[in-house]
């Protein structure tokens, strides 16, 4: 008797999974053709009406069609050469490597600045000042200064795109190491109480309580950073002069916009997809590491 | 039962206790005198400010007192904190949701070296202590409040301390959780023969669970009375229907009055500010 509930149940659950699942792809792909219609629709009525917002007119110059934009990805790059998606591709996986080394580095650097400073409000009140001022000075006027100062002391094997990698990593380390600070501060007092009854050190209490805490806190932060990296990746790439990168290639583009609008607008199509999946990797993630109650995680 | 705190080296001893939250501001408590022996349970009740919790944790090492001596088990309460002389469990749980039920309870065990083997062992036996055998895998929000603060309790007994601290642990349960929780809690007290000093609101629990109760007045936080608790071990759900119970109540009701517990209190929350401010957990 026992026996036979066991399988009937189990596909109940696992049905349940795919249904789940094969709505948000619905939803998706709901999201996805209603703003393929509303781009589309717009250039319509812009070119029928002849629409003109200042000096902004609505032609295939400034606001291509989406077949255009996605097909040009399939059209070789250049004479005889590869087609534009593989050219893209190689050049999102080389702005990857640059914005992972520039994530890791930063998270670790925000975490650790958190750690110090959750430990000493005299320390927090000395630097936290400078930390937020770090972030109000923008990335394009201090990424020329990172690789003048960084590029002469890189190995061989991290010239030029090691310098891009800290300029990311510049943009990864604030929202962690603010959140983080919150999140280690989170711990409940009482729990606190508890861990000093047990006569614990200062080590256990930051590794068995505080940082568990501070887990949800810091991949909402990691999350921000995720997408964050890659925008000082490919901005890092242009005092850098790194060719090989997204950044090489939007500023190429760029310079072709006039006679092939499609291709930078392609060029920013894979760049939001090299964000989206940074971001969804931190999901998954954060899945898989934090342990709480439903409504602590966000 | 009155007699035996003198038989026997006291657990808690208490001498001329005083404790005044920053330089002339708020006494909690003023030469408060106490001893506590071995297997007793007493309970500490009063109203709100009172200095009932701050003395709990001045008995836990958790604060320090301005005034007077403290031993636990013969020695200074900070070498008996360092030796993990006691358990404490609050008001709630304060159970630490990424880890299961059974990762809880050995959180003591972990933090004082045990092995994996012993810990584990350790863990089965106090799930069968407060009867939650088969919920060792669960996270505590998948347990009821009353489940949790079970699972509190296994985890302030694992390492088997001589004594007990008790910081309202039932008051955030319904009546009848609360009830059988009482019950519980002397069953697991019988078995586990340790000390207990329970602070609580509840002048029949306090009556039903204790050997004596403490009764306390505010401001400065003093003990007004102690009454003595005769009624016959085990205690059963037909304890409070007895007519002792109803006298004892009333003795204790009176104490209260006498020490103006029944007296209006502005401020519920000042005594745990208080604390939270000087622990610098806050």
């Amino acid at each position: 008797m026992a026996a036979t509930a066991v399988p009937e149940h189990a596909p109940g659950v696992l049905g349940e999974r795919v249904r789940a699942v094969l709505l948000q792809l619905a939803q998706l792909l709901g999201v996805l053709v209603g703003l393929w219609a509303f781009w589309e629709a717009f250039k319509w009525f812009g070119e029928t009406t002849e629409l003109r917002l200042g000096n902004f007119e609505v032609n295939d110059r400034t606001l291509p069609h989406v077949h255009d934009i996605v097909g040009t990805l399939f059209e070789p790059s250049r004479r005889n050469g590869p087609i534009l998606l593989d050219v893209l591709l190689d050049a999102a996986l080389f702005t990857a490597k640059e914005a992972a080394l520039g994530f890791a580095l930063g998270a670790v650097f925000g975490f650790g600045i958190a750690v110090v400073l959750a430990h000493s409000s005299l320390l927090e009140r000395g630097f936290l000042p400078y930390i937020v001022a770090s972030q109000t000075v923008p990335i394009l006027a201090i990424a020329p200064m990172v690789v003048v100062w960084v590029n002469p002391k890189m190995p061989d094997a991290l010239k030029d795109w090691g310098a891009v990698a800290v300029i990311a990593a510049y943009l990864t380390f604030f929202p962690v190491a603010i959140n983080t600070l919150r999140g280690l501060r989170s711990a409940d007092p009482r729990a606190l109480e508890l861990m000093r009854s047990y006569a614990s050190g200062a080590w256990p209490i930051l590794w068995k309580l505080r940082v568990p805490a501070s887990l949800p806190y810091l991949f909402a932060a990691l999350k921000v950073s995720a997408t964050a990296c890659v925008v000082g990746a490919i901005i890092g790439e242009l005092p850098a002069s790194v060719q090989d990168g997204l950044g090489g290639a939007i500023l190429n583009f760029n310079q072709y916009y006039a006679s092939a609008p499609e291709r930078l607008w392609a060029t920013n199509l894979i760049a939001a997809g090299l964000g989206i999946t940074f971001f969804l990797v931190v999901v998954v993630a954060e899945r898989a590491v934090v342990r709480r109650a439903p409504e602590h995680v966000a | 039962m009155s007699g035996m705190e003198t038989s026997r080296q006291a657990v808690v001893k208490l001498e001329r206790v005083t404790k005044q939250f920053g330089k002339a501001g708020v006494v909690a408590l003023e030469d408060v005198d106490l001893d506590i022996g071995p297997g007793e349970f007493v309970s500490l009740i009063g109203p709100s400010g009172c200095g009932k919790s701050t003395l709990l944790r001045v008995v836990g090492d958790l604060i320090q007192p301005t005034g007077g001596a403290v031993e636990v088990n013969g020695k200074s309460a900070h070498q008996a904190r360092v030796d993990r002389d006691y358990g404490i469990v609050f008001q709630d749980a304060v159970l630490f949701e990424w880890r299961t039920v059974a990762r809880n309870i050995g959180l003591p065990l972990e933090l004082a070296g045990w092995s994996r083997e012993r810990r584990r062992e350790r863990v089965q036996e106090m799930l069968e202590l407060v009867e939650l055998s088969g919920f060792e895998g669960h996270h505590p929000w998948q347990l009821s409040g009353g489940m949790q603060q079970r699972v509190s309790i296994a985890r302030a007994l694992s390492f088997e301390p001589a004594l007990l601290l008790m910081d309202e642990p039932f008051g955030a349960l319904d009546e009848m959780t609360r009830e059988r929780l009482n019950l519980e809690l002397l069953r697991i007290w019988a078995a586990s023969g340790s000390t207990v000093v329970f602070v609580t609101h509840s002048i029949s629990e306090a009556v039903f669970l204790s050997t004596r109760v403490v009764v306390m007045s505010p401001r400065p936080g003093r003990i007004t009375g102690i009454v003595d608790v005769d009624l016959p071990q085990p205690r059963t759900f037909r304890t409070r229907e007895e007519p002792r119970f109803a006298e004892l109540i009333r003795d204790v009701r009176r104490t209260l009055r006498q020490g103006g517990g029944f007296e209006a209190e502005e401020d519920d929350h000042l005594e745990e500010r208080l604390i939270a401010a000087e622990e610098g957990t806050t």
